[in-house]
């Protein structure tokens, strides 16, 4: 079997045997090929600790409730962890899993290791009740503080429909109320020094800058940010919840709205994980069309990204124009699928349909004037002095501090990291294209700007090429999973109409098994990991995003500062809040 | 002017005055509107005019409500102290040799009364809603007012020196032969930088700083007490307009028009120029400004007043 070779070549897994013992790991067999090592609750913080070295980056850490699985690896019990971890130079990956039994449900917190672990162990405990021995702050995250149950587990109902009707008596509402008053205690705050009383400041979820519905607690002496707590969970939906529910097909359009700003950039990164599943490959067109659509998104992402960052430094106008070019894109984006911002039009297997007439032109004629109009608003926003005074040197943090915390993307190159997965491991055919990945040097607000603002220059590169390098075909795989299948030859023979009517009522059955992929999203890594138990739905869907673990890290670049910095560090760490909560 | 006819000028001049803010504001967002690469208000009426109208009713039907954690009586007075202070400093403006309220031999200084008076509207307006952001926009308020308040009386003694009156006519007699914004242009940078401070306005409205302080000192407001404070600011930077041209662009001086002509279409232009540093200007932070009054813009108003104070001398002697 393939994986097996790879393991047994794996240098890594190979130092792993050697240092604490074949008989320590179980190995378990994924199709995208990641080394995935199954081990005892005992040894867990010494081999991630051992990890650490060669694997800087904690991606990922999420529960899986793997009691109704059927096809469950041997090693698993009841609850599974989840720890992705990723380094760069060379791109490599690695999963470790550690069962637990639901009568002793506790794991040693990884916290010490990656300070990221940290919301992400809020999270597998407010999801699933897994419990983290050591952690500094195990309360829920996503969901409020009087939330019965753990939501992901799959004896928790996923619709309201299979609860009891919900009703608001006053005891309950003296409750809800209770738990909404803020103790600077809980927060970890302190309310006055020997001289210095603080005032506490509620940033959010509802306020101008901070992008959506996300609350930030401030500590306050003046106007300088003594210590802040971000405080997420306003934006959740259970989307992780609704992949359950939904067939691998139906689920598209809900990874729309991960990212809403990001379109069929999320498309991209679930579809390539199920394909992985699958084991699709995609025809050349398919990849191409793929790709310019993508980088389009890409665009569209950065250009809210640029306008907004100039807003949230008090300049009136940017906004403006930006929005105005992204207005022209969504026009394409239009044309092509026929929806703006959540297109849900990449498929199982390719993409909804082929291009339409025309679209050549369109695409000619956004990218022909957009290089200029990106050098009026360099003189008109970035080489502002005020700008510049607000934003150069102001939430720095070097690539060391991206690494620990889980930062990526363009965040991260703006540290000086030169890393992006388009580059180091193309995947859906960027190796066939040509572009910079540009970086900077100083990882702080102005220089975040500066990276996403090339990288605008950079895909529409990557556009041009795609429009001149077209290639014929179809847009859509062969394979029999590609979803909904080819319908021509339905008619002609009763295997084929079999096939489709089956994949179009019920939905394709993808084979069991695990795989993800991460991708270079519009604002860093995104990665989809999905479980198939060999069914017409996914047995678990983790969607990683890059703006969770961003927003865990504000306190450390923002303390210390003022107000109006806290606001351009926000600003520039470009994050959506769908993206964070899911 | 006979006193009857300065009650209805006067009269006449609250009108225009509360009148011409609210067609500015439809102004500003139209003007906005076409350097920002969009159309602004343009549905109702000719150009959209009538917008000002269907703001005006809105504003007026909106709930008078006071926030019951709120200090009431200086939450009410506050936004009006604004508006008045706001009015009376139009009571020395010479809109043309006969036609101005008072010629009062002190009518510059009562014009910076005037203008440190609004101070106070913002800083109770902040104090009294009992909110945080409204405090710290009265804390930003405070600060930046006060400071900037100093140099923006120093800015304009180079003006005083020259004409050697504080009476605003004969500031506009004494530029017949050169307007005053060439000998004093560092005066006018001072006075325009401190100015636009004085109104808080982009790219210096760090008291209301809608991106940080969500709606700062008038978080709290709705209706007509926002409104007041809209009005306020408007007739601030009518003012502000008013008195540039005074002082450095020669008033109701030009040839060929009517001199009130003449004042107005200056006045004009100088607001359209505030519009514009408030589309392209980001705003600063608030240390930011601060040092950048005491460090660049009080050294500046002193060299000022130094070079002028000595050319004046030995032109005398």
């Amino acid at each position: 079997m393939l994986n097996a070779e790879v393991l047994n070549n794996n240098d890594t897994v190979g130092e792993l045997y050697a240092r604490f013992g074949a008989s320590s790991f179980a190995v378990q067999a994924c199709p995208d090929n990641t080394p995935t090592l199954w081990v005892e609750r005992s040894q867990l913080i010494a081999v991630l600790q051992h990890l650490k070295n060669q694997f800087p980056m904690l991606l990922d850490l999420f529960g899986v409730d793997e009691r109704l699985r059927e096809h469950k690896p041997a090693s698993a019990k009841d609850y599974t962890v989840v720890y992705h971890l990723m380094r760069f130079k060379p791109v490599a990956e690695i999963r470790i899993k550690a069962s637990v039994c639901a009568d002793d449900i506790s794991l040693p917190s990884a916290c010490g290791i990656w300070p990221n672990a940290n919301w992400y162990e809020r999270e597998a405990w407010d999801m699933y009740g897994i419990e983290f021995s050591g952690h500094p702050n195990l309360r829920r995250i996503l969901l409020p503080p009087t939330w019965q149950g753990h939501a992901l587990r799959k004896d928790h109902p996923a619709r309201a429909t299979e609860m009891a009707p919900f009703s608001l008596d006053d005891e309950k509402q003296q409750q809800e109320q209770e738990a909404l008053l803020f103790k600077p205690e809980d927060w970890g705050m302190q309310r006055a020094t020997d001289d210095t009383e603080f005032m506490f400041l509620n940033l959010g979820p509802n306020h101008p800058s901070v992008h959506g519905v996300f609350r930030i607690a401030l500590q306050l002496d003046g106007e300088v940010v003594v210590d802040s707590v971000p405080d997420i969970g306003y934006h959740h939906r259970g989307a992780e919840k609704m992949a359950e529910r939904q067939t691998w097909h139906s689920f598209i359009p809900y990874t729309d709205r991960i990212d809403y700003l990001g379109g069929v950039m999320n498309n991209l990164a679930y579809v390539m994980s199920v394909e992985q599943l699958a084991g699709i490959t995609v025809p050349d067109r398919a990849k191409v069309i793929r790709i310019m659509m993508a980088e389009l998104f890409r665009i569209s992402s950065h250009l809210v990204f640029y306008g907004t960052f100039a807003q949230d430094v008090g300049q009136m106008s940017p906004v403006f124009y930006m929005f105005a070019d992204r207005e022209r894109l969504l026009g394409i984006v239009e044309a092509v699928t026929g929806g703006r911002m959540h297109p849900a039009w990449f498929r199982i297997g390719g993409v909804a349909q082929d291009l339409p007439k025309g679209w050549d032109k369109m695409v000619r004629e956004f990218i022909d004037a957009m290089p200029a109009r990106l050098d009026h608003y360099q003189k008109m926003a970035m080489d502002n002095s005020i700008l510049k005074q607000r934003t150069v040197g102001v939430g720095a943090y070097n690539s060391q501090e991206a690494m620990d915390w889980g930062i990526t993307g363009p965040s991260l190159r703006a540290t000086g990291f030169d890393f992006d997965l388009r580059r180091d491991r193309p995947y859906g055919g960027y190796d066939q294209f040509d572009f910079e990945v540009p970086t900077a040097h100083n990882g702080d607000c102005y220089d975040r700007a500066v990276v996403r603002i090339e990288e605008i220059r950079q895909s529409l590169h990557i556009i041009r090429q795609c429009l001149d390098n077209m290639p014929a075909g179809p847009y859509k795989s062969e394979h029999k999973l590609t979803t909904p299948p080819p319908k021509e030859r339905t008619l002609q023979d009763i295997e084929t109409l079999i096939h489709h009517f089956l994949n179009v009522s019920w939905g394709p059955v993808m084979p069991a098994g695990e795989a993800s992929f991460p991708i270079e999203a519009t604002k860093g890594i995104n990665n989809y990991h999905i479980i198939s138990d060999g069914g017409t739905q996914s047995y678990r869907t983790r969607i990683r995003t890059p703006s969770f673990p961003a927003l865990q890290q504000i306190p450390l670049i923002s303390n210390g500062l003022m107000i109006a910095d806290l606001i351009a560090i926000i600003a520039s760490i470009d994050f959506v809040m769908a993206d964070v909560d899911r | 002017m006979s006193d009857l006819n300065t009650i209805i000028f006067g009269l006449v001049l609250i009108g225009g005055a509360v009148g011409g803010a609210a067609v500015l504001t439809w102004f500003e967002r139209r003007l906005l509107g076409i350097w920002q690469d969009r159309l602004g208000p343009n549905r109702l009426g000719p150009f959209g005019i009538l917008q000002v109208l269907a703001d005006m009713l809105k504003l007026l039907s909106k709930d008078d409500w006071v926030p019951p954690f709120a200090d009431k009586v200086v939450f009410v007075f506050a936004p009006t102290a604004i508006v008045v202070a706001m009015l009376l400093g139009f009571a020395v403006v010479p809109f043309s040799p006969d036609l101005m309220i008072i010629d009062i031999n002190i009518g510059l200084l009562f014009f910076l009364g005037m203008t440190s008076l609004a101070v106070y509207s913002v800083l109770l307006g902040g104090l009294a809603s009992n909110n945080k952001y409204a405090l710290l926009g009265g804390l930003r308020s405070a600060a930046q007012m006060v400071s900037y308040e100093v140099f923006m009386g120093l800015s304009l003694m180079g003006v005083v020196m020259l004409s050697g009156s504080f009476s605003l006519r004969d500031i506009v007699e004494a530029q017949s032969d050169m307007w005053f914004f060439i000998p004093q242009f560092l005066g006018l940078y001072v006075f325009l930088i401190a100015g636009i401070a004085e109104s808080h306005r982009l790219p210096f409205d760090l008291p209301e700083a809608e991106h940080e302080l969500t709606a700062g000192f008038h978080t709290e407001y709705g209706g007509m007490k926002f409104a007041m404070f809209m009005l306020g600011e408007y007739l601030g930077l009518m003012l502000i307009s008013c008195m540039i041209v005074t002082l450095f662009f020669g008033g109701w001086l030009g040839p060929w028009l009517p001199p009130v002509v003449w004042f107005f279409l200056k006045v004009f232009i100088v607001i359209c120029f505030f519009i514009l540093l408030r589309c392209a200007i980001p705003r600063p932070r608030y240390d930011q400004l601060m040092s950048l009054g005491w460090k660049y813009m009080l050294p500046l108003a002193l060299l000022n007043l130094l070079v002028t104070g000595a050319i004046a001398l030995s032109m005398e002697g």
